[in-house]
């Protein structure tokens, strides 16, 4: 039996009558599947019907997959296999970046299991270990192994690039602006002038390099598409802090029309759309696109702008989602759970703790500004100054983030 | 530029800057173990796509996963997992049989559930758990482990690092089984908003007096704490009695009934102190009702249940569990209500409204409980989730 549809009803119900009340049942919602594992459904059952499809395994059945397979069994034959290991692990990684889904990336680093635990790996090992550390958010392990990469090979631009990025994701601008610089050498100018404008776009020069990053788009012929959406998220990331809404959408779409499926762009324009108020166009938007933590987020949101129906079973979801992550020791997924506790469970000072949390680790604006909204909200105005001061050094330009601090004052 | 690097550098970058874009959930399963004396109940959920990236449930290759597909591989799940899990007591192991193989769904897919229990040479002191499942394949993946021996619920997670939990049976002690069982009735209170509300429509009028088609305050602490003393000693008094009765199944009531009889009795408390037309003590409201608040806490109790060797700690336990409950509830609600007696908000908003609201409230959950026994049923099941 499913349980979430009396849930709704009741919930229905109650906020009707008192919407206080209301979010004290949410409160209780919370403990309960806490307790539960995580798990909010009622009864196993038997299915009545053997043609009963229970589960959709993405891409089953195609060529990559097959090829996947195979690649798989021949490694289990022969696991020291150092150049099918990485090629595995490699279109695992990448699997794991366009279907969104982290099964790959620890299947990525089961491939490469004999060299895992090593101190000093193949280089190519020690790369997409690095990678997969990054993704996890073990920041430090994977500078390391970047670190030791570059000193094997200093003409590897993707280590570059790579730890730039980790830097600029750490709000540590000037590391993150001299890993782009050997780039010039290594590769074109697109990637490197992309690289420094991710960093210079959110240290006081958002206007100078939006500017230069279209130039240098508009002038590169036929870019690769990887390398375009790259550039066109950040231009529109860019336009949106600078409060240009023309723009923001401009490049969104064209983003979006280079046809690549990526979760952070769905994520980043969802964003964008809730902060226009324009919810509808974000349920259009992730229509097909449920699976991802991030993106159910921004899901709720749109739901609750909307005042509608379908909130709770999304509050239900990701409910289950965080505490799962939090059993599992993750902490990947922290700024979405600040927010969810934020806008959704409306619980400023559990919030707060979760934002601050955060912030130890990582500082994008996004970063800031649920800390800011969570500090405001929970009336703890001197909990947001390490992040009022950092604003202050790194000049960061950002519309929704001005309006907040002016709070502050 | 290399050719190389461009092939290369593609799939990288678009993943770089992914980097928030928090993804699917990692893979877990859940493994609930109930241990009642020598033999263990197991429930296992373990997600369809990891047993397919495993072992291939996916029979025809089309791309889901179907229930004859999955009855068709029945044994073979179930001896692919359970070979990946060892319970041993001392250092013999136990035997594991699958009973039962069922689905479920959580909130990232299909799920099968492999009902199972265990048999073991003696009655486990000291439980040691090795688990193994998918770590080859899928070292991200963990398992979320839930025991629960004698109403103590622990929780443990495995991974690759962790591969081993060793648990401490031994027998709780009387007062260890006396504490849990009580932590178990001040919970109950608390959440079981029925029985807060009809304490509260029936402390509410205790710092007032009625007169003359009016309330007023009272003028000295005295009367009104002699006034709550009595309402919650009878309310206390009878549901213990009838509590008592249930559990030791000499008495048994028809749940449904219970909970609407329950509903109505917060509907009438609220009710009388808007329209206080009938003047009875209400110390005897709250003794009449105790009984029946008494059944809603036994089927409680019997969801969690009773160790038959300790029947009576464990009564007991939940019993004053559920007194302390109750007295931090008057703790806080007595010099509060005392304290502003006087005030219009007190007498107007907090009684007249606070009943009126009481008593909607209330009224919706007769409906609900009469009519949609589905609903009332859910309810209820949320309280034993726990366990």
């Amino acid at each position: 039996m499913n349980t979430i549809p009396p849930l709704i009803r009741i919930s229905r119900l109650v906020m009707r009558l008192r919407p206080g009340f209301a979010h004290f049942f949410l409160g209780f919602l919370m403990i309960v599947s806490i307790s539960h594992l995580g798990s909010v459904h009622a009864k196993p059952y038997i299915p009545d019907s053997d043609s009963l499809v229970l589960e959709h395994i993405p891409l089953s059945g195609t060529p990559q997959m097959r090829q996947l397979r195979a690649a798989r069994l021949e490694l289990s034959r022969d696991p020291q296999n150092l150049a099918l290991a990485v090629r595995l692990a490699r279109q695992l990684v990448e699997l794991g970046r366009a279907e969104a889904d982290p099964r790959y990336d620890s299947y990525a680093q089961a491939a490469l299991r004999f060299w895992w635990n090593s101190s000093k790996p193949p280089t190519e090992v020690l790369f997409i270990r690095a990678l997969l550390r990054q993704r996890s958010h073990h920041f430090d392990e994977a500078l390391k192994d970047l670190t030791q990469v570059l000193q094997n090979q200093p003409h590897h631009a993707q280590a570059w690039l790579t730890r730039s990025v980790i830097y600029q994701v750490r709000g540590d601008y000037q590391n993150a602006r001299q890993n782009c610089r050997p780039l010039l050498r290594l590769t074109d100018s697109l990637v490197t002038t992309t690289c420094i404008a991710n960093v210079t776009s959110l240290n006081g020069q958002a206007e100078e390099s939006y500017k230069g990053l279209l130039n240098q788009l508009s002038s590169t012929s036929s870019p690769d598409p990887q390398k375009a959406l790259w550039a066109s998220i950040l231009l529109a990331e860019t336009a949106a802090r600078l409060g240009n809404s023309s723009s923001a959408e401009a490049h969104f779409q064209q983003a979006l029309s280079l046809g690549l499926r990526d979760t952070y762009l769905l994520g980043a324009y969802s964003d964008w759309l809730l902060d226009q108020n324009r919810p509808a166009d974000v349920q259009a938007l992730l229509r097909d696109d449920l699976h991802p933590d991030g993106l159910l987020l921004r899901m709720a949101l749109a739901a609750q702008q909307l005042t509608n129906d379908q909130l709770l079973p999304f509050i239900v979801d990701l409910t289950a989602r965080f505490t799962n992550s939090r059993l599992r020791g993750d902490t990947r997924h922290l700024r979405e759970e600040a927010r969810f506790t934020l806008h959704l469970l409306k619980q400023p000072k559990r919030a707060l703790q979760l934002a601050q949390e955060n912030w130890k680790m990582q500082r994008e604006p996004w970063d800031a500004r649920i800390l800011l909204e969570a500090a405001l909200q929970s009336g703890n105005p001197t909990a947001a100054q390490p992040v009022l001061d950092w604003l202050e050094t790194v000049k960061l330009e950002d519309q929704q983030i001005r309006t907040l601090v002016e709070q502050f004052s | 530029m290399n050719p190389w690097f461009v092939v290369l550098l593609s799939p990288i970058l678009p993943w770089l800057c992914s980097d928030i874009a928090v993804a699917h959930k990692p893979s877990d399963s859940y493994l609930r173990l109930a241990i009642e004396e020598s033999t263990i109940q197991g429930q296992w959920d373990i997600a369809l796509r990891d047993l397919d990236y495993a072992m291939g449930l996916d029979g025809n290759d089309d791309g889901t996963i179907t229930w004859g597909e999955v009855r068709a591989q029945q044994a073979k799940i179930s001896s692919y997992a359970l070979s990946r899990l060892q319970l041993e007591v001392g250092h013999s192991g136990c035997w594991n049989h699958i009973q039962n193989l069922l689905i479920d769904h959580h909130s990232d897919g299909a799920y099968a559930v492999l009902m199972f229990s265990a048999n073991c040479p003696t009655t486990p002191r000291l439980l040691s758990l090795r688990y193994r499942l998918f770590f080859d394949i899928d070292p991200l993946h963990r398992g979320l482990l839930q025991i629960t021996h004698q109403s103590r619920t622990q929780t443990g997670v495995f991974s690759p690092d962790q591969i081993e939990v060793n648990l401490d049976l031994t027998r709780n002690t009387f007062w260890q089984e006396f504490r849990n069982f009580g932590r178990e009735g001040v919970w109950h209170i608390w959440i079981g908003y029925d029985h807060i509300l009809f304490l509260i429509s029936l402390l509410l009028p205790a710092v007032l007096w009625w007169e003359a088609g009016q309330w007023l305050a009272v003028d000295s602490f005295g009367p009104a704490f002699r006034e709550v003393l009595s309402i919650i000693t009878a309310f206390t008094l009878a549901h213990s009695i009838t509590l008592s009765l249930a559990a030791l199944e000499l008495v048994t009531l028809p749940s449904q009934w219970v909970e609407s009889v329950i509903a109505g009795s917060v509907v009438l408390a609220a009710l009388h102190n808007l329209f206080p037309v009938i003047q009875i003590r209400r110390w005897i409201v709250g003794f009449i009702f105790g009984l029946v608040h008494g059944f809603g806490f036994a089927s409680v109790l019997a969801d969690l249940r009773l160790p038959a060797s300790s029947m009576f700690v464990a009564l007991g336990g939940f019993n004053i569990g559920v007194e302390v409950g109750q007295l931090v509830i008057v703790g806080v609600f007595l010099p509060l209500a005392y304290a502003t007696r006087h005030s219009w908000t007190y007498r107007c908003l907090v009684m007249q409204l606070g009943s009126g609201c009481i008593a909607g409230l209330a009224l919706i959950w007769i409906i609900e409980r009469s009519l949609d026994l589905q609903l009332t049923n859910w309810l209820w099941q949320l309280e034993y989730f726990r366990n």
